[in-house]
């Protein structure tokens, strides 16, 4: 069946989702031989994994973004490192994703096999195996090119326990690097935002970061990735599940001067704007300094910060210390930013 | 950052705050009115109002384009995006604003309507050039600031000669509803006080230039202080405020000196000139009718002018919803809390008034960086 695919003029035909042989030629040249192992490759309807010791975490993120491609990364890697960051964040070890393929007719077959390879690349490095999978095809104009679910299956150690119910008033919160470039990064690659940039998404996979922090502070009490809404909508959403309310810094927040460049020009707040290789942390004050040093080590923490602290309150307000001296709400907003009027 | 640390320094804030407490007199109460939204936004943003002293307060103004814009406008414009095979451009927070029965561009759009974000005007030109089998309007809004931006663009379509490319305009004056706003607080008061001055706007007088503020102060016999956006800017021009309001002085003072001169950009206002004619009334809302406050295409500009090249019908102004207070919020009668829909059916998610839905609004402002208890209800 080899050689029938035309990778560098061939578009995804509708035939290639009608789970006939044209399905197969796309499998065998295009999906088979970037995702290669074992499991895989016993062709079955499900993967058999091996039996596991301890508990299993499991998640699933749909991915859709435009552009496809941006700087630092496409849909196809973001795709690895979002669903591995949602493990990651649980305390979990990532071993086995399985991706789901929503392709529109007419896009370019050398434009996907660039997106399975960077999500091949991206799991290899992660060091976890795509073990299972789905392609659909859609007609042309009812879907946006492609659009990628992953599901993933990691394993946490037996006395790893990380939740939003376990937050404390008191505890420090902390974050890895600075916030916004992702968001930034793909809005500027759109061709009509009049932006350039020479920055770069973060999008990368975490889990080697948490595993180094979960071993210089086992108390770590939760994590979690602040990825669509940004910061502020991951600070409200664990202040409401914790019951607590959280006081930020703005000047400890790293943010960068490309970004902040940007969010002025737009009328953005960085708090707001997506990340995806970006983790917050809270721990107690005790442990914190441990913490932050950890990070910091950390290729993925250079950057990391103490950006504030959980205090005591029953209505969950999360509020910042603004740079210039005053106290704001941190509010989580409504829909994506839109840019302001003048 | 370069050009913005420097008017955001904490210690120049404090310097400043200590000023306008050894300027105010005691015993004596400051009423003063930011006009822009832009300067609402630096308030609460800020928090600056918590630094000011108690007898300092500040009103909030209706200078937000969004705000302004009556709900038959925005009727109209669903209309035209649904009905006239278009595709319409609109600035960002436009697609929100709620009209009649709580429609928006937003949910036409979702309904199938072509409705696209442009950061600026050019964009809606640049895209009538690119499909030029399609029908482009510009739903173009705001204040002098976005006004010559339209124009400009009607100049490069008139030079092209675009057949497919149209402007609906709701450009309107700050001038008149400065006006409006202080005849009204004649008549009413705001909230049963005088206002002592007027925080002027300063990227609208970059463009009309400060001296067009100057039968205002005259007339109405308060100061104007024009300002910069930068919480620094607004610090400075509330200390200038009270300085004038103590020597009972009606100038106009140019706070944003790095930006406004006296007579303003001549090459935006030739272009308005150029372009524009004023319209007989405009409907505003929270203001009502206001004579001679907004613009239109001139006649000779027809063919670019979507409300002639689409037949666009005049819609009749609709209710707003009797217990929105928007409007008293809008000529700084009412604090936003002091509505009772605020923050209760009326939230940034789901905004019944024009004010709670652009980050300019006073309500929005209020609700995004102070709201108390209600904003996690």
């Amino acid at each position: 069946m080899a050689g029938k695919l035309d990778i560098q003029q061939g578009v995804v035909e509708l035939q290639h989702g009608s789970g006939g042989r044209a399905t197969a030629t796309l499998l065998q040249e295009l999906f088979l031989p970037a995702f290669a192992n074992p499991i895989l490759a016993a062709g079955n309807d499900q993967a058999t994994l091996p039996q596991f010791q301890n508990r299993l975490a499991i998640t699933t993120d749909s991915h859709v973004i435009y552009p496809l491609f941006f700087p630092g990364g496409n849909i196809g890697s973001l795709a690895v490192h979002g669903t591995i960051n949602d493990l990651a964040v649980g305390g979990a070890r990532p071993k086995h994703l399985a991706a789901n393929f929503i392709l529109e007719e007419g896009f370019p077959l050398a434009d996907l096999q660039r997106i399975v390879n960077h999500m091949a690349e991206a799991a290899i490095d992660a060091g976890v195996t795509v073990v299972t999978g789905d392609t659909k095809v859609v007609e042309r104009g009812k879907g946006d090119g492609v659009y990628i679910t992953t599901t993933g299956v990691g394993i946490l150690d037996s006395d790893t326990i990380l939740g939003a119910d376990r937050i404390r008033a008191g505890d420090a919160i902390l974050v890895n690097g600075t916030l916004g470039d992702h968001g930034i990064a793909v809005m500027a690659a759109r061709p009509d935002s009049g932006l350039v940039t020479e920055l770069q998404s973060d999008s990368q996979s975490l889990h080697r970061l948490t595993a180094a922090m979960l071993q210089a502070c086992p108390s770590i009490h939760c994590m979690r990735d602040p990825t669509r809404g940004g910061l502020a909508a991951a600070l409200n959403e664990l202040a409401h599940q914790a019951r607590v309310g959280m006081r930020i810094e703005e000047s400890h927040l790293p943010v960068t001067a490309e970004v902040r460049a940007a969010c002025e020009l737009l009328g953005f707040d960085p708090v707001n704007i997506a990340n995806e290789g970006k983790l917050i942390a809270f721990c107690s004050q005790q442990h914190a300094p441990a913490l932050l040093a950890a990070i910091r080590e950390h290729p993925q923490g250079k950057e990391a910060a103490i950006i504030g602290t959980v205090v005591e309150d029953p209505s969950c307000k999360v509020s910042m210390r603004t740079r210039f001296g005053g106290t704001r709400l941190l509010e989580w907003k409504w829909g994506d930013p839109l840019p302001r009027i003048c | 950052m370069k050009y913005l640390d420097e008017f955001r320094d904490p210690a120049l804030a404090e310097k400043l705050v200590n000023r306008i407490n050894r300027t105010v007199e005691s015993g004596r109460e400051y009423h003063f009115m930011e006009f822009c939204g832009g300067h609402t936004h630096t308030l609460f943003r800020y928090s600056i109002q918590d630094m000011l002293p108690d007898n300092i307060h500040m009103h909030h103004g209706p200078g937000c384009p969004v705000c302004v814009l009556p709900m038959a406008r925005i009727d109209q414009a669903i209309q035209l995006a649904t009905e006239c095979d278009v595709i319409l451009c609109c600035y960002g927070d436009t697609l929100r604003v709620p009209g009649s029965a709580r429609r928006n561009l937003l949910q036409a759009k979702a309904r199938g309507a072509e409705v696209r974000t442009i950061y600026s005007a050019a964009e809606c030109l640049a895209l009538a050039e690119q499909q030029p089998e399609r029908q482009i309007v510009l739903f173009a809004i705001g204040f002098e600031t976005t006004t010559p931006p339209t124009c400009l663009v009607l100049q490069e379509a008139e030079k092209k000669g675009r057949k497919n490319f149209s402007v609906f305009c709701n450009h309107v004056k700050t001038v008149p509803a400065m006006q409006a706003i202080l005849d009204g607080e004649l008549s009413q008061g705001i909230g049963s006080t005088r206002l002592d001055g007027l925080v002027g706007p300063g990227h609208v007088s970059l463009v009309t230039g400060s001296l067009v503020f100057e039968a205002l102060a005259k007339k109405y016999d308060r100061p104007i202080v024009i300002s910069g956006f930068e919480p620094l800017d607004l610090l400075h021009s509330l200390l200038l405020l009270v300085e004038e309001s103590n020597a009972r002085r009606s100038t106009v003072k140019v706070q944003y000196s790095r930006a406004v001169s006296p007579q303003g950009n001549k090459r935006s206002l030739a272009l308005m000139e150029k372009y524009l004619a004023g319209r007989e009334t405009f409907t505003w809302r929270g203001l009502g009718n206001l004579p001679h406050s907004a613009w239109q295409l001139k006649p000779e500009y027809a063919a670019f002018d979507a409300e002639q090249r689409f037949s666009m019908p005049a819609l009749p102004e609709a209710k707003e919803n009797k217990a929105c207070l928007c409007p008293e919020v809008l000529r700084g009668q009412i604090r936003p809390d002091a509505c009772p829909l605020y923050g209760k059916q009326c939230t940034p998610e789901n905004p019944i008034g024009a004010c709670m839905v652009s980050s300019e609004g006073a309500c929005a402002a209020y609700y995004l960086y102070r709201s108390t208890g209600l904003a996690n209800a």
